[in-house]
């Protein structure tokens, strides 16, 4: 299983507490995590890429294995310790404050 | 018995006020959806159970919310944790994506951006949520960048009225401070084809047929930072409201200057009379009297906040020009807060509330139609908006 962690308000509007375990078929890519969590959790649809351009959105990165894989191809097969489930693929909401 | 039902929409949550018709006592319910940005709450005039709410955040965009009790719990439209996963997520509660096909015949894709280019129209949130006073279903969102959307599913898909960016001042439209948004939508509660709303910087439009056509409404407005003054469209109104008994009545606090209209909008003429300044946000009407308007009015574009540090709500019983200040319970040293365009309403009941939320979070209400103020609340984060629902 994939595992994903997701930020506060987002886990408030998937109603999950911690992370998030999902099956999701080979080749692993950010897209088809996303895929995969948005298809079990159709309310964050639109909140960590656009709708219409798949996009991710501005103030969200992904790191996975101590790398910000952010710009990277969101098809680009992730690291295999995301694959088989050591890892956790991290979305961060940028850090603001003031 | 009847009671009152206040919505309101903060930066970092929403919040609903209940009382009976004293209004005395008041329960505070919240903060709902704790943290983000809740730009507007309003409910259903057909079933005031159902309230939609636009929920909102600089990292995770747009989500449309949907309570069908009350307030007490809530869902977004077509994504209720309680439905079968599919794929691709059936939910569109949260895409609003603007009309750019043939068969609108005017496809527009860009407005004027500040340096006077033409910049892409980009969505970013929704302002504001009318519920049709015909059905529960069918609810408009006027979003920034500026459009008009409409759902007839209880929020679940979003289709834009592509008429109104599509009439053909659309290109000439440009952002204020705040942003290109669309934050007055009003449908004539005798008429539901004909629906007015206002854009901030592009002024007031009119549907006579439902949403398809469209046309500009702002002669007699006059806006001096303009190259034109007089222009058709390019004047920043920041609100519009109407008494339902005189749907084409129209009265408007604009950046500057409160002007009001008899005739839907054709033209317009100024009542900012002998208010102390005449920049302000909010502008309402008393339930009860259709000539009795409420004004909040601010030092200037430049600064935000009342005059000299007092709060001061103005009352015309003349539909405008004379103006008197109402001040009692209202704080009048050391108060430098503003009230932003969303955040007045008035009740139904016979002695009609006024209700209003400041940027400082106090929500103060009067129940003897402006002679008196108190608080509701004191310490919510800075208030956007304010709704109330009158309940038998």
């Amino acid at each position: 299983m994939i595992r994903v962690q997701i930020p506060y308000h987002l886990r408030t509007l998937a109603r999950v507490e911690g992370e998030v375990t999902l099956a999701v078929p080979a080749p692993v890519t950010v897209r088809s995590i996303l895929d995969a969590l948005e298809a079990h959790y159709p309310m964050l649809q639109g909140t960590i890429r656009d709708h219409v351009t798949r996009e991710r959105r501005p103030f969200l990165r992904f790191f996975a294995c101590g790398e910000d894989l952010s710009h990277d191809s969101p098809d680009a097969p992730l690291p295999d310790a995301i694959a088989d489930g050591r890892e956790p693929l991290l979305i961060i909401g940028a850090i603001a404050g003031g | 018995m009847s009671k009152v039902r206040v919505l309101v929409g903060t930066r970092k949550g929403a919040f609903i006020l209940t009382a009976d018709a004293a209004r005395e006592r008041w329960q505070v319910s919240g903060p709902h959806f704790a943290g983000w940005e809740m730009y507007h709450v309003k409910g259903s005039p057909v079933d005031p159970d159902r309230i939609y709410a636009s929920q909102t955040s600089g990292w995770f965009g747009q989500v449309l919310q949907c309570s069908t009790d009350g307030g007490q719990t809530w869902f977004q439209p077509g994504a209720s944790p309680d439905e079968k996963p599919a794929f691709p997520p059936t939910t569109a509660s949260n895409r609003f994506v603007y009309d750019t096909s043939e068969t609108n015949g005017k496809p527009l894709t860009t407005h004027q951006w500040y340096d006077g280019t033409q910049h892409p129209w980009e969505f970013k949130r929704v302002w504001h949520l009318e519920p049709s006073p015909k059905d529960a279903n069918t609810v408009y969102a006027g979003v920034e960048d500026a459009a008009l959307f409409r759902s007839t599913d209880g929020g679940v898909s979003w289709h834009e009225l592509a008429g109104l960016r599509g009439h053909g001042t659309g290109p000439q439209w440009q952002p204020g401070a705040g942003g290109m948004c669309l934050h007055t939508i009003i449908i004539d509660p005798t008429n539901p084809e004909r629906i007015y709303i206002a854009i901030s910087a592009a002024g007031a439009f009119r549907t006579d047929d439902g949403g398809q056509n469209w046309k500009p409404i702002n002669k007699g407005l006059v806006s001096n930072f303009m190259p034109n003054p007089t222009g058709e469209v390019g004047h920043c109104v920041h609100h519009i409201a109407l008494h339902p008994s005189r749907p084409d009545v129209l009265f408007m606090q604009k950046h500057w200057d409160v002007m009001r209209s008899d005739n839907a909008g054709d033209q317009w003429t100024e009542v900012s009379g002998n208010l102390p300044t005449d920049f302000g946000f909010v502008i309402d009407v008393h339930a009860h009297e259709p000539e009795t308007l409420y004004v909040v009015p601010i030092k200037s574009d430049s600064e935000h906040f009342p005059l000299d540090g007092q709060l001061k709500v103005y009352r015309s019983r003349s539909g405008g020009n004379e103006w008197e200040p109402l001040t009692k319970g209202l704080p009048q040293q050391n108060c430098y807060v503003n009230v932003l365009r969303d955040a007045m309403a008035v009740d139904r009941l016979d002695d009609c509330g006024i209700y209003f939320g400041t940027t400082g979070g106090q929500v103060y209400v009067s129940s003897n139609s402006g002679n008196s103020w108190r608080p509701i609340v004191e310490n919510l984060p800075a208030v956007l908006s304010v709704e109330v629902q009158t309940i038998s």
